[in-house]
């Protein structure tokens, strides 16, 4: 694995509440603010010695039980260096800020995140659901959301007027 | 008293039923992996052509079987409605899969647990996914159904919209 300490000790040279935290069995990575972290990823995007033009995936962890209850963790790479960090932040319900306009990958990302998890992301142009249906109910993801859903094996009824 | 009651229609009815269930043509379509066990029912080695249903129209208008291939999703639960209501009479329908019969292994928020919840299906095949001789076997036994049935309820001619 390659090792990418050096980019990481640049990332937190170049804003506050950024700490490098260990990530077993895996690479280090960084853990930012909540209120840095789009300051954080708009130096990881445009800054010459980091330069990561890529984002290879964006997720999110519910850790039920622990405040803030959400990890947000983005995996960046870059092309010119073939560098790759990884950056999470923490959150509640309130969401984030977007980095769509970052990452333009970063939009059906957070769509992903926001119909799983229900968390918003503010700025986003286009926040709606994208795998379920609109009118669904509930955020699959979360823990609290029964493992089968609701009413899942009740009769589904087709309204193609509405659809 | 309607002249529809007055006509004995059998032996017009064998031959349209005859005409009808030598031509199958299945709408292009395909859900997940039983698609792919369905392009293979089409290939030289399983040749589904001689049964007259080898025409995979790439038009709902033009076709008269529906095979219901894979998982059918609530999201897309609403798409093959539509591809069905286009489908002109006469019109059957194959649940291919045990996701399209009954919802399979995903017993889930996200999956309609068989496709007879939202379209009427004639021929159910079990299997995950069934193999290409499986679906030859439904077409067969389609064609058995198609035999037996009447033009009384199934009308020489009719337009698209009305479910038969």
């Amino acid at each position: 694995m390659s090792d990418n300490t050096e980019y990481l000790e640049i990332l937190s040279g170049k804003a506050d509440g950024i700490e490098i935290v260990p990530t077993p069995p895996g690479e280090p990575s960084a853990m930012v603010d909540k209120n840095n972290i789009r300051e954080t990823l708009d130096h990881c995007r445009y800054d010459r010695d980091l330069g990561f033009n890529m984002l290879v995936d964006m997720f999110a962890i519910d850790y039920n039980g622990e405040e803030p209850r959400f990890e947000i963790v983005y995996i960046l790479r870059s092309q010119k260096t073939n560098a790759r960090i990884v950056v999470k932040t923490r959150c509640g319900d309130e969401g984030i800020e977007t980095v769509s306009d970052l990452w333009p990958a970063a939009n059906f990302l957070e769509r992903e995140i926001y119909d799983m998890y229900g968390l918003p992301f503010a700025n986003h142009p286009d926040l709606r659901r994208i795998y379920n249906p609109d009118d669904f109910e509930g955020y699959p993801l979360r823990k609290e959301f029964p493992l089968e859903g609701k009413d899942f094996d009740k009769r589904f009824v087709v309204d193609l007027e509405k659809a | 008293m309607g002249v529809e009651n007055n006509v004995l229609v059998s032996t017009v009815d064998w031959l349209i039923n005859w005409s009808r269930k030598n031509s199958l043509f299945p709408v292009t379509f395909g859900l997940a992996c039983c698609a792919l066990e369905m392009m293979v029912a089409s290939s030289a080695e399983y040749d589904i052509a001689r049964f007259g249903a080898e025409v995979f129209r790439p038009s709902p208008r033009q076709s008269d079987l529906m095979i219901v291939a894979g998982t059918l999703t609530k999201k897309m639960a609403p798409i093959v409605r539509r591809i069905y209501e286009q489908m002109p009479n006469p019109k059957w329908v194959i649940a291919y899969g045990a996701c399209a019969s009954s919802g399979g292994i995903f017993r889930s928020y996200s999956v309609v647990q068989g496709v007879d919840q939202i379209i009427p299906v004639d021929v159910y095949i079990p299997g995950c996914p069934p193999r290409p001789e499986a679906l030859l076997k439904g077409i067969m036994e389609l064609q058995k159904k198609i035999q037996k049935e009447t033009i009384k309820d199934r009308p020489l001619i009719s337009l698209p919209g009305k479910s038969a």
